[in-house]
């Protein structure tokens, strides 16, 4: 141990000096100012900052808890203080790193460690302290559950979203029957445990709750996942804030039940943008019939259009609406649609962008993803706006979107999709796809829209198709 | 502190939480979502209070383990929420609060 170490870990006092307390206290004040500061575009950043200025405090103080805290001088400063530095490389280096387009995962990721790093702490509280006090044993029980849940949850949702696995629903022989076992004796072993609090008890607790996340998530697929991201949110927030209650940290318990409540909220909020009660969101694969309207896709015929045809149909048009999707950001067109919009501008033609509440794969996402590319806000449209104006409008161009633009949403009751509200690009004039291939959006349910005699197909990849347009615009 | 005492400081942090964000709109839900998972990145402070009492190695590892993935949490989360906001430059935010 270095000199200042020694003398750092001397100086814990025996009680937790008052300015501590105080120090506590700012923190949980700036964690609700963080909240608050997030839910408006101006004080955003803002409140960010604010948010982590909190933590950050809250991280520096926590040496200075008094000795009923650490039974004594703070053990293992070192290897405590090398820990808080790999983390830390490891989540900015991470958080640095990764495309925006892939930001709904890594949020999925940091989420997953977050409650794994709940379920241990109350894992080691249960193995050292042996505490037979009821509410204690509960919150303990609580956290591991609930943490696990999360962290084994979030890694699969992660896996969805990075498409290391497919992103449709799974839906396993049985699998209802397998869940509500699984999580019937998850909840008979936590009542055991705390009738008889033994260690057997805890490891089987955890494995039994690390396979109840998977299972939960498993069967939630396509354009819900995020709505399962922003709910396994939550959770952990209540994991951290009963991990509170156990290691009696009045802090913890303010922050986690902030993330808590409002993840809660947010989750419903995100549920509602897409038109479905949460609960179809959790348990709709369990009771979906096989989409019904998948049949045969390869064999119907469909348009398709060069380049050249687009930027005719584009070029002397007189009002054209563009339907940016996933597929525009996976293929870094930002830029080049941005392009592609100021040249119709400088031709007098009319254009907007018809931002799906849920375009990319977060709500929010594609706004974050076209300020990135410099597109004017005035330009970015949300559906309600935009959405009376397709029955004026002479071309409506979807890139890389599927889902927010198919109709089975509206008219097709079997539909998966069923309920959530659409863009109408149905209702233009002329409808342009440009898509890498026939393949069905994240939902996996096949697009009417794209067998009207109306639409037209552009294939390749968004970036060069685009390329392409601009080129033969710039020699109308 | 008196087990009602932290009930209370719990029934009113739920009221705070939905409070605070029961205006937000669309466009920043991800950002919210991911400010807020930075926030229960606190959860260090109680990694740290188990490892810098830990007794045995077994605590010992698991405690270093928790911290790890806790500052995963709270440093990643940041600093991925800042680099969205980014994108919210102040001067077109206000252009978008006249066009409303």
């Amino acid at each position: 141990m270095t000199p200042t170490l020694t003398r750092l870990a001397e100086q814990t006092a025996v009680i937790t000096p008052t300015w501590v307390r105080v120090a506590e206290l700012l923190a949980a004040v700036l964690f609700i100012l963080a909240l608050k500061g997030l839910s408006s575009p101006k004080t955003a950043r803002r409140g960010n900052l604010l948010g982590a200025a909190g933590a950050a405090t809250a991280t520096a103080v926590v040496f200075f808890y008094g000795q009923q805290y650490y039974g004594g001088p703070v053990k293992h400063l070192p290897q405590i203080l090398v820990a808080i530095a790999i983390g830390s490389i490891i989540g900015w280096v991470a958080a640095r790193r990764v495309q925006m387009t892939q930001m709904p995962q890594m949020v999925a990721l940091f989420n997953g460690v977050g409650g794994g790093a709940a379920a241990v702490i109350s894992v080691i509280e249960f193995l050292s302290v042996h505490s037979e006090s009821i509410p204690i044993l509960t919150a303990t029980i609580f956290t591991v559950v609930v943490g696990s849940v999360s962290f084994t949850g979030s890694l699969l949702t992660y896996a969805k979203l990075q498409e290391l696995m497919t992103s449709r629903p799974v839906v396993i022989p049985l699998g209802r029957f397998i869940t509500i076992g699984v999580a019937v004796g998850t909840i008979a072993t936590a009542v055991l445990l705390i009738i008889n609090p033994v260690n057997s008890l805890l490891w089987l607790l955890l494995g039994l709750s690390l396979v109840l996340g998977i299972l939960l998530v498993l069967p939630v697929g396509g354009a819900d996942v995020p709505i399962v991201i922003s709910l396994l949110n939550a959770f952990t927030g209540l994991s951290v804030a009963a991990s509170g209650y156990v290691l009696g940290n009045v802090l913890l318990i303010v922050a986690g039940t902030l993330v808590g409540a409002s993840g809660t909220l947010l989750t419903r909020m995100m549920a509602k943008a897409m038109g479905r009660p949460l609960t179809n969101t959790l348990f709709g694969a369990f009771t979906a019939k096989a989409s019904a309207s998948t049949a045969s896709a390869e064999d119907r015929p469909v348009k398709s259009a060069s380049p050249e045809d687009v930027a005719i149909m584009l070029g002397y048009a007189r009002k054209v609406i563009i339907v940016p999707g996933y597929g525009l950001a996976v293929a870094q067109a930002q830029n080049t649609i941005r392009e592609l919009v100021e040249l119709l501008v400088a031709k007098g033609i009319e254009v907007d962008y018809a931002i799906h509440p849920v375009a990319g794969r977060m709500p929010g996402h594609m706004n974050v993803l076209l300020a990135e590319a410099n597109v004017p806000y005035e330009q970015l449209k949300e559906m309600d706006e935009i959405n009376p104006e397709f029955p004026a409008t002479d071309v409506a161009l979807v890139v890389g979107a599927n889902d927010v633009v198919n109709p089975a949403a509206r008219d097709d009751k079997t539909a998966p999709i069923y309920g959530m509200p659409i863009l109408n690009v149905d209702q233009a004039q002329q409808v342009v796809f440009l898509k890498r291939s026939m393949r069905p959006g994240f939902a996996g349910i096949e697009n009417e829209v794209l067998f009207d005699p109306k639409t037209s197909l552009l294939f390749g990849d968004a970036k060069d198709s685009l390329t392409k347009v601009v080129n033969s615009l710039k020699t109308l | 502190m008196d087990a009602i005492a932290l009930l209370t400081i719990f029934i009113l942090s739920i009221f705070v939480g939905i409070e605070v964000v029961s205006k937000v709109s669309a466009i920043l839900h991800t950002p919210l979502m991911s400010g807020a998972n930075a926030i229960h990145g606190v959860v260090l402070v109680g990694a740290i209070l188990v490892t810098g009492k830990a007794t045995d190695n077994v605590q010992l590892y698991l405690g270093l383990v928790a911290i790890v993935l806790a500052t995963i949490n709270m440093v990643g989360g940041f600093v991925v929420t800042d680099r969205m906001l980014e994108m919210f430059k102040p001067k077109k935010a206000e252009k978008e609060e006249v066009a409303k």
